[in-house]
């Protein structure tokens, strides 16, 4: 294969179609368009907790409710399934159009039970804050955490659902040009909610923890 | 298997081993505390600017290269709008504490 | 807590009590009367509306034509109506508000404070988010693409998406009128007012949920915009090329995609205050309700250059080909444009000195709201220097922008004072700063979205708007705004507050009165524009303009017959200068039929965009109503919509090249047989639609 036919990096859209490469790099321009609005979104957020952190009303303290161990899992869990789906994008890139696309599959899955792992144990800490007394409505600062984290968590929960549906085209329509720009959006996605964890976990967690 | 597969899986275990040992590292900086909290915490920010940039590089393809230019820029443009975002807040709002005292 | 009966479950907090009229008899008086006229003039414009298309049978045709479209011609026309509609119930409610101000000196007046204070909340979002928005949403959609050379933006789908949307969340702001009462907080909806302790009623709801709508719906546009300007110009057309409505529109879509997720932010927060009882901006337990004004305002000072840029674009064009000259100062103008872009984000403080900061922060926000003053001064004398030893025509669109040139200097003279601290805290929240507003936002802004729908009417349509009425108009916006509004500086000066239902110092009533007459004068403006569009229908026979070039224009878009087809071009141009069709007509390379025709693919009609929005729209009222299983329904709703739509495979309809070729030949033959006229005869019957090449 020539690397002309690979010219957007990340797919490869096989032999002739020009269209659909020019589709791709409008797709992958357009998606990276939002994932930096979001951003600004999750900035936002950061600069909000980070002006409440002090805000704790007589309530739970960060060092008081963060458990560094469930958020270094969390942290392990999440960024090996930033990996399974590296292995993935690789999968759909140079399989064939008549290989099964068993391998995509199989690595689409493990990433998904990843993700989903990831959002169970973030929802198992909450339950567990939510005993100790620290609920969002307790404290300015709580709320500010209740938003930034939850809000992470929730675009795990659309990724996994997006995963869901990916694996279902797979099976129904192989990998056509359309499922494989579908992919490679997932994936600029799933990268990019790696990234925001990074700064959670470094911002919120760490940084609480700090003596 | 074909070459350029193979190197583009070593790209991506190389990206996730450089991003595991980061990881580590900022945890175990925590956890056995031995510095102190400002110094700690630049710690712990550096390593995760430095994995950010690790992601960007080996799990998201963002190079100078040519293909990836329009990308780029806009992951510039976007830093640089979101610095002045978040700088302009941080700074507005700690005045405004320090001012209430 | 309530209990938890049947009806709560399935209708929420709704009552009769929600409903206006039974509100109005339970306690009657003028101000409920007119919220329950208001209310019933709503629904019943809405059932005439639809029996009139029942009684025409025209339901199949909506369907078809128009609500499925993808056409992005077709998406911009149904903006620019919203955008009417919802000008035509905020330029009453600004009417009744002067009114009541005119009338309520040391007396009650006829509007209750809280009446007054919804109004003034419901003009401020109607005018920013649902008139002025859709607008510019619309001009963009329909003359970006053309100016371009391509047939329709990056994402046909995502821009009906963004169309029902924003439609969604106007239609929430109408049923605000008939169900349940609106925000009192004013369009920026401060807390801590707007927590659940002080304005415990649906009103804010009504507010958060149709801005949080209305803002997601212009950050997809603006994605939309930007991909389509960046990736999809013709072959030749570098950006140094590109007219300057398009580097305005790409400015503007920045804006758009960076400004619009702050608002998100600061009203998703607000929401988690009152739904979920968050403590970000409440008094108690670590609220910080500064963030909220910090928020608001990231997002604040950007819109309104969201709002000017589109304009300012409108302005360059229409003084370029009403003056019969190349636009001067091209690169001053696109590096202007993206000065204001980029220091719009860097001035937000400026619409909170007061709040308590430093003057060491004030002032370094004065300093940078001065500078963006700067950039703009370099437009206008880039405008004025285009009519210089131009031959200016004084057509409706040109005068629209003479007046622009005078009147939003005045308003940027009182921006400059503004700028400056000490002299803000003076003035700050009296209404020297409606004044001031209403100075950049009327002649800047409204007179630049009716300059580019009387210059673009034309082509969209086919033939010319009324221009005796257009003049008519003209004179009672621009009369009409100078007596409403410049009385406001001399109030704000001796001290009048804004927002307030009563006046008390009978100093005020004589300007008082003369900014009612001024706001009269502007309902008469408005009148004049329904008029003239009712005038132009039926005189169009008169008035066609099918070779599709009455003004004698430079940009691509001209180039198109009047309506253009739905594919636009049948073959993409190839550009080779700034003002590329106007280059064609002087070398006489214009019309010129091509070798062979190709087949076209365009996006095939969906409901999808449709379905989504109301949808939407759906979850939010049960969102201000706490319908716990409508706002589960709307949600699942949407994304179900969007799943759906990503196994369809059967996206794209192919038009035929023979059908290409019989449209275009259709059209070039009217070319051929039209006469062409001078500009001495552009707004006579003579014009066909074909310049006179003189030069």
């Amino acid at each position: 294969m020539s690397a002309d036919e690979r010219r957007h990096v990340g797919i490869n859209l096989g032999a002739a179609d020009p269209m659909a490469h020019r589709d791709a790099e409008r797709a992958a321009f357009g998606f990276w368009v939002f994932l930096m609005s979001d951003a600004v979104i999750f900035a936002l957020l950061f600069a909000t907790y980070g002006s409440m952190l002090s805000a704790t009303a007589g309530g739970p303290t960060p060092a008081g409710s963060f458990k560094i161990g469930s958020a270094f899992a969390e942290t392990l869990v999440l960024l090996s399934s930033s990996f399974t789906f590296g292995m993935a994008s690789i999968s759909m890139k140079y399989a064939d159009r008549a290989e099964r696309p068993a391998p995509l599959l199989a690595w689409l899955a493990a990433t998904l039970i990843l993700g989903l792992s990831f959002i169970g144990m973030e929802l198992h800490d909450f339950v567990g804050l939510f005993r100790e007394g620290a609920y969002p409505s307790r404290s300015g600062f709580l709320s500010a955490f209740f938003a930034l984290v939850p809000l992470h968590g929730l675009h795990v929960l659309a990724g996994s659902l997006w995963l869901i549906v990916m694996m279902a085209q797979v099976a129904v329509f192989g990998c056509d040009a359309r499922v494989k720009i579908d992919i490679l959006r997932l994936g600029l996605f799933w990268h990019f909610l790696d990234i925001v964890w990074i700064a959670i976990f470094s911002v919120v967690y760490l940084q609480g923890l700090i003596r | 298997m074909s070459l350029e597969r193979r190197s583009e899986m070593r790209r991506y275990a190389v990206g996730y081993g450089i991003s595991l040992l980061l990881t580590g590292a900022a945890f175990a900086a925590v956890y056995w505390q031995k510095l102190g909290t400002m110094t700690t915490l630049g710690i712990v920010f550096t390593l995760g600017l430095a994995q950010v940039m690790v992601h960007f590089r080996f799990f998201l393809h963002i190079s100078l290269r040519r293909s990836a230019r329009d990308d780029l820029q806009l992951i510039l443009f976007s830093a640089v709008i979101i610095a002045l975002m978040v700088s302009g807040t941080v700074v507005i709002l700690l005045n405004l504490r320090a001012r209430m005292m | 807590m309530s209990d938890v009966t049947a009806w709560h479950t399935l209708f929420g907090n709704l009552s009769a009590h929600s409903l206006p009229l039974v509100r109005a008899w339970q306690h009657p008086s003028v101000s409920e009367v007119i919220a329950a006229g208001a209310g019933l003039i709503a629904v019943i414009a809405a059932a005439a509306l639809v029996a009139l298309v029942t009684a025409l049978g025209k339901w199949r045709y909506l369907w078809k034509e128009w609500l499925t479209s993808l056409d992005p011609k077709r998406i911009a026309i149904m903006y620019v109506i919203i955008a009417f509609v919802m000008l035509s119930r905020a330029l009453i409610e600004g009417v009744l508000m002067r009114a009541q101000q005119a009338a309520a000196i040391r007396t009650t007046g006829f509007l209750s404070p809280d009446h007054f204070a919804q109004l003034f909340s419901t003009h401020g979002s109607i005018m920013v988010f649902f008139m002025a928005m859709p607008f510019i949403a619309g001009l963009i959609n329909y003359v970006v693409p053309l100016q371009i050379g391509a047939r329709d933006v990056a994402f046909p789908l995502l821009n009906s998406v963004s169309l029902y949307l924003t439609g969604g969340a106007a239609g929430l702001m109408m049923v605000s009128l008939v169900v349940g009462e609106f925000s009192t907080g004013g369009w920026s909806g401060y807390p801590p007012y707007t927590e659940l302790a002080f304005s415990p009623g649906v009103g804010p709801d009504y507010w958060i949920w149709a801005v949080t709508l209305g803002s997601i719906a212009s950050t997809l546009s603006g994605l939309n915009f930007l991909v389509t300007i960046l990736k999809m110009r013709a072959p030749g057309m570098h950006l140094m090329r590109m007219p300057l409505f398009c580097w305005t529109s790409l400015c503007t879509a920045i804006l758009m995609i960076f400004a619009m997720p702050p608002l998100t932010v600061a009203t998703a927060l607000l929401a988690l205050d009152r739904y979920l009882g968050y403590h970000f901006f409440t008094n108690d337990l670590g609220g910080n309700m500064m963030n909220y004004a910090n928020l608001f305002w990231l997002f604040g000072h950007p819109e309104v250059y969201i709002l000017i840029l589109p304009a300012f674009g409108v302005y360059s064009e229409v003084v370029s080909t009403f003056s019969s000259k190349e636009l001067y100062g091209y690169t001053s103008l696109t590096l202007a444009t993206a000065a204001i872009a980029v220091l719009s984000f860097t001035v937000w403080v400026h619409h909170f000195f007061t709040m308590g900061q430093s003057s060491d922060i004030n002032g370094a926000f004065g300093i940078a709201t001065m500078a963006i003053g700067v950039p703009t001064g370099v437009k206008i004398y880039d405008w004025i220097w285009t009519m210089f030893e131009g031959e200016v025509r004084f057509t409706v669109p040109m005068l629209y922008s003479l007046a622009f040139m005078v009147t939003f200097v005045l308003g940027g003279f009182s921006g400059i004072i503004l700028a400056i601290p000490p002299l803000d805290f003076q003035v700050h929240n009296t209404v020297f700063l409606v004044a001031h507003f209403h100075d950049m936002l009327i002649p800047g802004v409204l007179y630049g979205l009716l300059a580019g729908y009387h210059y673009w009417f034309p082509k969209a349509f086919g033939f010319r708007l009324n221009e005796r009425w257009g003049r008519v108009a003209f004179g009672c916006w621009v009369a009409g705004f100078y007596l409403a509004f410049m009385p406001l500086y001399v109030l704000g000066l001796s001290g009048m507050v804004r927002r307030t239902q009563e006046i008390f110092d009978p100093a005020f009533r004589p300007w008082l009165l003369i900014a009612f007459c001024g706001a009269l004068l502007l309902l008469c403006a408005l009148s004049c524009l329904v008029i003239q569009l009712w005038v132009s229908i039926r005189n169009r026979a008169q008035t066609r303009v099918f070779a599709g070039d009455p003004w004698d224009g430079r940009g691509l878009e001209w180039s198109l017959s009047a309506p253009p087809p739905d594919y636009a071009y049948a073959v993409t141009p190839q550009v080779a200068s700034r003002d590329p069709f106007y280059d064609a007509k002087r070398r006489h390379a214009a019309y010129v039929r091509p070798t062979r025709y190709e087949d076209i693919d365009l996006p095939r009609d969906s409901a999808i965009g449709l379905i989504i929005g109301a949808t939407a729209a759906l979850a939010g009222f049960g969102l201000v109503w706490h319908i716990g299983w409508l706002v589960i329904a709307g949600v699942v709703g949407v994304v179900a919509a969007v799943i759906a739509r990503s196994f369809a495979r059967n996206i794209h309809r192919t038009v035929p090249a023979a059908e290409v070729e019989r449209t275009e030949d259709r059209w070039l033959r009217a070319v051929a047989e039209a006469l062409p006229v001078s500009r001495a005869l552009e707004t006579t019957g003579a014009n066909q639609g074909l310049a006179k090449v003189t030069s």
